[in-house]
């Protein structure tokens, strides 16, 4: 199967947007060539801003370009978008509800060896409490490139997760991403997946593995984690009776949480929530660290088999 | 000098309004709201290119109160100059209404952005004055910064970043009041030499009385003649100006007259008495 981090579809597919759409601005805070703005600056120079190491001004700045009709896209390593500068996307961005797209790249432990200090496993959870924000965990690079021009015709904030690995391609040309909905990918009798960004790949093996043990596991892609599919949820949760989340972040405050959320007040059934526990991650190869922090195939399928025990 | 008497009736009048809506909410910051004064009402009322009708207008000047706790004054000032009816501003702070504590922009037109949260506003204003270049408008943007609030380092970043995008349109105001909550800015943790290390950041740096019209005015004047770099206007100023018992009182930050202490304050704001 084809590969490609979605960063780099990110990349890609900001080009193309800033042909068509005059108004698309990138800022940047010295990591181009990591978050792939580097394409968009290449192309156009006047419309994209070096910002320095200074996260904090970067988005205060995006902001004031917001206010004057620009789209801008501010990019960074998750960790100092929304780590860093939460506050200034808190008030500066969310609260007066400024049409600016904050897409950041190397969430999660895959990483590797720049160790805990690059890996986050928190954004999901502070993007996702802040009023007025919109959450897009794209699961490959077609997903990416439709997310990247969904966000741009979304007015309002959006926040754009991004890996740093190559992952493979799941989705043909012709898949449509819409905010807010979540994509089946499979369909199953006795539980069911709820995954975002590489997570997808690797449940959608799961699932295929515990068909060959005679069960029928279903995958959901839940690329857009707030506004979450309330809706999708329930119904995978009315059709197969116990769910399992799986998602490269901790299990709090991501989409396990998320999930749980919707199903303790909705429609309660058994969950399993495979994510790190707790914890941050480490140095190592992307690979060795999903590993030992369970972000495997071998977990979600022991999750499943676990989760069926309690239904 | 006609123009002078008006601008300093109308900042009489705005005194008169801060204390009287910080004291109808009970809560509010009134130092800062007065040391600012002659800055706002220059600004409103002489320099920038506005229209209250059209408060959306691409092409109007821009001000972005950094210092968001001096809401009431930005609020008098929109109120004189007619976004709003002046009744309104006594709904401050109370509960539905568009005068939120710290400005809100969705909520009230004039407001150009939401504030409060100290050391974001610099930032913002260098947003407006990229996106007025790149859209090739003439807009100039005005962003007033409190002396204490020099302490955030974000507001480095935006002060490197304005002279390393050559943001000549931008002017920030240092409203030199030399105090903060907690006492003295130079006890507190002192941001001096403010002037010098905006200079050495690149910027054209002026020092002015900030309660005299005419160098206030003077000193916007000569920043928009100034290319290749913004420019900081450090304003020197009394926190509490124009009501004697708050002058120069750390007291006064963040505390609301009571019904007696509006009283006073109001009798020293009278009309005919020279400068409030
Ligand atoms: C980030 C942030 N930290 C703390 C506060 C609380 N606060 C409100 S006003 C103030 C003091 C501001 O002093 P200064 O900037 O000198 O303002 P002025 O004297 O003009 O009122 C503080 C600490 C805040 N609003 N924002
Ligand atoms: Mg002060």
């Amino acid at each position: 199967m084809a590969k490609m981090a979605t960063r780099e579809a990110y990349g890609r597919a900001l080009v193309e947007l800033g042909r068509e759409d005059e108004r698309v601005v990138v800022l940047d805070a010295d990591l181009s060539k990591s978050t792939k703005t580097e394409y968009f600056a290449r192309e156009f120079p006047h419309r994209f801003f070096n910002m320095g190491i200074a996260e904090q001004n970067l988005m205060g700045t995006a902001a004031g370009l917001a206010l004057c009709g620009k789209v801008p896209f501010a990019s960074s390593f998750a960790i100092f978008a929304t780590g860093r500068a939460f506050e200034q996307v808190r008030n500066s961005i969310a609260y007066p509800r400024l049409n600016v797209k904050i897409a950041a790249s190397h969430a999660g432990i895959t990483v590797g060896e720049d160790g805990a200090s690059h890996q986050s496993v928190e954004d999901i959870a502070l993007m996702r409490a802040l009023p007025n924000m919109t959450v897009i965990v794209p699961a490959d690079a077609v997903e990416t490139r439709q997310a990247v021009f969904a966000a741009a015709r979304h007015e309002g904030p959006v926040y754009l997760r991004l890996g740093r690995m190559g992952v493979p391609v799941l989705y043909y040309e012709d898949y449509r991403f819409q905010i807010g909905k979540a994509h089946r990918l499979r369909r199953g009798r006795d539980a069911t997946i709820l995954a975002c960004g590489y997570m997808v790949t690797l449940a959608l093996e799961a699932a295929r593995n515990l068909e060959a043990e005679g069960l029928s596991v279903g995958v959901l892609n839940v690329s857009t984690i707030k506004p979450l599919d309330r809706q999708a949820v329930v119904e995978a949760a009315r059709e197969t009776g116990a769910l399992v989340t799986a998602e490269e972040h901790s299990i709090i405050g991501g989409l396990g949480s998320a999930v749980a959320e919707v199903l303790a007040e909705e429609y309660p059934v058994p969950l399993r929530r495979v994510g790190l526990r707790d914890t941050f991650g480490e140095s190592g190869s992307p690979e060795e660290l999903l590993a030992k922090y369970g972000l495997s195939v071998a977990n979600i399928e022991k999750n499943v088999r676990e989760v069926l025990l309690q239904k | 000098m006609h123009w002078l008497q008006d601008l300093e009736e109308k900042a009489r009048l705005i005194r008169r309004d801060i204390v009287t809506m910080i004291g109808a909410a009970g809560s509010g910051h009134p130092g800062g709201s007065l040391s600012a004064v002659e800055i706002v009402t220059a600004l409103y009322f002489h320099i920038m290119r506005l229209d209250p009708q059209n408060p959306d207008w691409p092409d109007r000047d821009r001000f972005i109160l950094s210092k968001g706790h001096a809401a009431p004054l930005l609020y008098a000032a929109l109120a004189h100059r007619g976004y709003f009816r002046r009744e309104e501003l006594l709904t401050l702070r109370k509960l539905g209404s568009r005068l939120q504590g710290h400005p809100d922009r969705k909520s009230l037109p004039g407001v150009e952005m939401s504030t409060g949260s100290l050391g974001q506003g610099l930032s913002v204003a260098n947003g407006i004055a990229l996106a007025g270049r790149l859209d090739g408008r003439p807009y100039r943007v005005y962003v007033l910064l409190g002396d204490g609030e020099l302490e955030e380092g974000m507001v480095w970043e935006a002060a490197m970043a304005a002279a390393h995008y050559k943001l000549d349109r931008v002017t920030a105001f240092i409203d030199h009041n030399g105090l903060q909550i907690d006492g003295p800015i130079r006890e507190v943790l002192s941001p001096e030499p403010i002037a010098a290390k905006f200079r050495a950041f690149g910027w054209e740096v002026l020092t002015i009385d900030g309660h005299d019209f005419g160098q206030i005015i003077g000193a916007v004047e000569e920043a928009k003649k100034i290319k290749g770099r913004p420019t900081a206007i450090v304003a020197e100023t009394v926190k509490g100006k124009g009501v004697g018992f708050m002058e120069h009182q750390v007291g006064w930050h963040g505390v609301a007259p009571k019904p007696e202490e509006v009283e006073r304050a109001l009798e020293e704001l009278e009309g005919g008495k020279g400068r409030g």
